[in-house]
């Protein structure tokens, strides 16, 4: 048996929007000759279609719109025309910065537009070539729009007249290939619809959950509760007598229990007598963690940033001086872990909700022994993501499962399951003093962090004189030209797995900046917009979303009776976002009316998108700032289900006014960038509401 | 056995009459669109009609969906002749991650069933289900567009 591309999703979208899943009986090799496929990225066929595959998980930040209207942008076809394609696990579509697939860090949209608009241009340039030859002209006198070329005497030819000839010329070196100037974009900068819609609102749009093979079984493993903890012994008895129920076995996780559908290796889970030994954990509680950092934070820690000599004149001065404290949090996305395997002698294939198809791919061959080309990643829809799907966990269990049991296994976690098992975004704890100028300013700053390291678990050499930069985004990173600061970092060392979150530390780290700010200029008395922008860069970006956001929500004039605003920004790589909420407090609860953020994400491409995307990660934020916390007792998470880890519900969900900065920059994502600033938002609120100052997280409970 | 009528059709399964109605839609019938999010009723995303009312499936035992009907989001409308409240969600262009936007236009297509032209407090209080893409704000404007109030 030929191992080639095997199994893949297909989506088409936008007008005839369907989307099968299905084993692919053809080899690649037998579609030659039928479609144009200059670059592994691009796909043209005869009917008129193109197709764009896909590196990039879908798990609703649309981005496999946005990179379709790249290709579409360059090679000049109607969008309506343009489908996506899922793409297998292949060098070809490997990350040229990260070098392999995967999803996350907002990371998609910056490393992608080149490669994108140069795979469209290119197979635009053969197209062009291609009527060139046939009309018997210059190129250059060459003239395309909406997938049809002109000559320079007025001859057109559709671009699937072109396809047979195109694909016998050569590649040019994309040294040769020109891109459009902007003022000729005809997509980038729009507002286009999601290609992945349609099937999104009839059922037929299928994620992990929904893969079924033939011969499959369903499993899930029982898991011990005390995070690290192991199941010493079990008792399957009363399981195997479950109706349905197949097999129960251990596996390096748990209990695993294979049945005849889902309910049924649920149900064996019940029945089965497990007992525990417990692990690094034991003994571990949120007091622990959090008396254990508040003692770090009094302490030098590793140096993160130092302009000047902070540390001294904080201690000769009179410091404004104050603590925060943020939670742990659980991803929480709608679709529970899940992965089907189908392990043989000398094969693996998965259907993987999953945010890193590599990552996936390698797991699944270090478990098998198998190598790398022997794994099969079919990447399906992602019922959400927000960084809990880069993990491999869920693809190991189905792997470890499927290898046991000799059959393909659908392998599914329950909610609680999925809220007890969570690479959480790390709690934290904050330790920021200032001392002012004569003219209110800030003199002299200083941020001590405390939290656990990401890397620590995901990629240890990256950490470097005991600093984990990918936690502590949203501490020294800010607009503000102080004179003389320090930012430094403790890593808490604690056996509690923490991983990427939306917007993972950038989060808890701007509650404590934006904050502490906002604390700044009040004890300054001074405007919390104004006093920002004393010491932000006129001209900036960052003063300039600040200045929108302000204008947008128009800070400083009269509001409600008994509303309140509050103001916080964070810059999120290269980009920046301000963000004011409007908030009033009845009976002693939070209402949140309104939030108005600007962002500056670069070039903006889908403006849809966007507008999609900010509100979104707004409202993960404000679940989070509102309610979200994941707490320890015993090394056991103690939420487990939307009951007690409550997200926001509709009736709760505010107004939210977005703008968009619109500039050449260079694009960036825009899923995790609205989330930063909503904590700190709503807090400072509350402050300019009652003088109530919050300092730690959530915010529901700080008020009760 | 239990018997079933799922989108009209019947439904002979062999099952236990207490398993849940979702995963009978879903690993025995094999009907996908309807999902499994909580399996405690907290979320929505599993949320079929029965006899017409909005039910979340996941702790609905067969036993108590025998002799009614049932219909999922595959039988809420042909795929070729979408029902309006799908129509309003491609024109709001709603879902973002999509795995809870069956029961959403499931629990919207009932609530208008039952009151054509809802007040904003009439969506709110039905709307219980639960989107964390944060899809809110588009849902509510396709509930409105549907009902024409837009």
């Amino acid at each position: 048996m030929t191992i080639g591309r095997s199994n893949f999703l297909r989506v088409v979208g936008a007008a005839g929007a369907a989307l099968a899943l299905g084993i692919e009986s053809a080899p690649p090799e037998a579609l030659a000759g039928q479609t144009f496929s200059p670059v592994a990225w691009v796909r043209m066929s005869p009917d008129g279609l193109t197709t764009v595959m896909m590196s990039q998980s879908e798990m609703g930040q649309a981005i496999t719109t946005g990179l379709a209207m790249l290709v579409a942008e360059e090679l000049d076809v109607p969008f309506s025309t343009v489908r996506f394609e899922m793409a297998p696990v292949d060098p070809k579509f490997y990350n040229p910065v990260s070098h392999e697939m995967s999803t996350g860090g907002s990371k998609s949209t910056p490393t992608l537009t080149p490669v994108m608009r140069l795979a469209g241009a290119t197979a635009r340039a053969m197209i062009v070539a291609a009527g060139a030859q046939t009309w018997n002209v210059d190129p250059k006198t060459c003239t395309t729009s909406d997938g049809i070329v002109t000559g320079p005497a007025g001859q057109t030819a559709k671009f699937t007249a072109l396809l047979d000839l195109a694909a016998t010329l050569p590649i040019p070196d994309a040294k040769t290939i020109v891109l459009k100037t902007p003022d000729r974009f005809k997509l980038i900068g729009t507002r286009q619809r999601r290609l992945d819609l349609v099937p999104k609102t009839n059922g037929t749009a299928v994620y992990g959950i929904d893969v079924k093979v033939p011969g499959m079984k369903y499993a899930s493993i029982e898991k011990p509760l005390q995070i690290g903890g192991t199941i010493a012994t079990f008792d399957a008895a009363a399981a195997l007598k479950m109706p349905g129920v197949r097999s129960v076995f251990r596996v390096p996780s748990g209990i695993a229990v294979v049945a005849d559908n889902t309910w049924a290796a649920f149900q064996g889970r019940k029945a089965l007598k497990v007992t525990y030994t417990a692990g690094p954990n034991a003994g571990v509680s949120t007091a622990s963690i959090y008396g254990k950092a508040r003692e770090l934070v009094k302490t030098d820690g590793a140096v993160i940033k130092s302009v000047g000599d902070a540390k001294a004149a904080i201690a000769a001065g009179k410091p404004i001086v104050a603590n925060y404290e943020t939670p742990y949090l659980a991803h929480a996305p709608m679709e529970p872990m899940n992965t089907t395997a189908d392990v043989r002698a000398d094969r693996v294939t998965l259907w993987s909700p999953t945010q890193a198809p590599t990552r996936a791919q390698a797991a699944a061959a270090k478990i098998t022994g198998l190598p790398l080309e022997a794994v099969f990643v079919n990447t399906t829809f992602l019922g959400g993501g927000f960084g809990r799907r880069s993990e491999t966990d869920f693809v190991a269990d189905a792997v470890h499962v499927s290898k046991a049991a000799g059959v393909p296994i659908k392998l599914v976690w329950t909610r609680e399951d999925d809220i007890r098992n969570d690479p959480y975004r790390a709690g934290t704890i904050h330790a920021l003093s200032a001392t002012l100028a004569a003219d209110g300013r800030i003199d002299a700053y200083r941020h001590t962090v405390a939290n656990s390291s990401i890397a620590a678990r995901t990629r240890p050499a990256s950490i470097k004189n005991g600093v984990d930069m990918a936690v502590n985004r949203g501490t020294g990173d800010f607009a503000y030209a102080i004179g003389k600061q320090l930012v430094d970092y403790h890593l808490l060392d604690v056996a509690i797995p923490v991983g990427y979150w939306r917007a993972p530390l950038t989060n808890a780290n701007t509650f404590a900046t934006e904050s502490f700010i906002d604390e700044v200029a009040h004890a300054a008395g001074k405007d919390p917009v104004a006093y920002r922008l004393s010491m932000i860069e006129p001209g900036s970006r960052a003063a300039a979303v600040l200045q929108r956001a302000a204008k947008l929500a128009a800070w400083g004039s009269p509001l409600p009776k008994g509303h309140a605003h509050g103001v916080a920004m964070a810059r999120w790589d290269e980009g920046w976002v301000a963000t004011i909420a409007e908030v009033s407090m009845k009976a002693g609860k939070l209402k949140v009316h309104k939030l108005t953020a600007s962002v500056d994400v670069g070039m903006p491409i889908n403006i849809e998108g966007i507008e999609q995307q900010v509100p979104s990660a707004m409202i993960y934020g404000l679940s989070a700032a509102l309610t979200g916390k994941i707490t320890f007792a015993d090394g056991v998470p103690q939420q487990k289900n939307f009951t007690d880890y409550p997200v926001l519900h509709m009736a709760d969900s505010p107004k939210f006014v977005v703008d968009i900065v619109r500039n050449l920059e260079s694009p960036m994502g825009a899923g995790e960038i609205g989330t930063p600033c909503v904590a700190p938002a709503l807090a400072n609120a509350i402050f300019a509401l009652n003088g109530k100052r919050i300092r730690t997280l959530p915010l529901n409970d700080a008020l009760a | 056995m239990v018997k079933l009528s799922i989108n009209g059709k019947s439904h002979q399964l062999d099952v236990p009459a207490e398993m849940p109605l979702l995963w009978a839609i879903r690993d025995v019938v094999g009907l996908t669109g309807t999902k499994f999010g909580c399996g405690i009723a907290a979320c929505g995303a599993c949320t079929v009609h029965v006899d017409g009312v909005a039910v979340r499936s996941c702790t609905l035992p067969v036993a108590a969906a025998v002799g009614k009907r049932v219909t999922t989001i595959e039988g809420l409308a042909p795929i070729d002749k979408p029902h309006p409240v799908q129509v309003a969600w491609v024109a709001e262009n709603v879902p973002q991650c999509g795995y809870c936007q069956s029961g959403q236009i499931m629990t919207a297509a009932a609530l208008l069933a039952q009151k054509p032209k809802p007040t904003d407090a009439d969506i709110d209080v039905t709307m219980t289900n639960i989107c964390r893409c944060g899809c809110y704000p588009r849902i509510k404007s396709a509930i409105k567009k549907a009902a024409g109030i837009a």
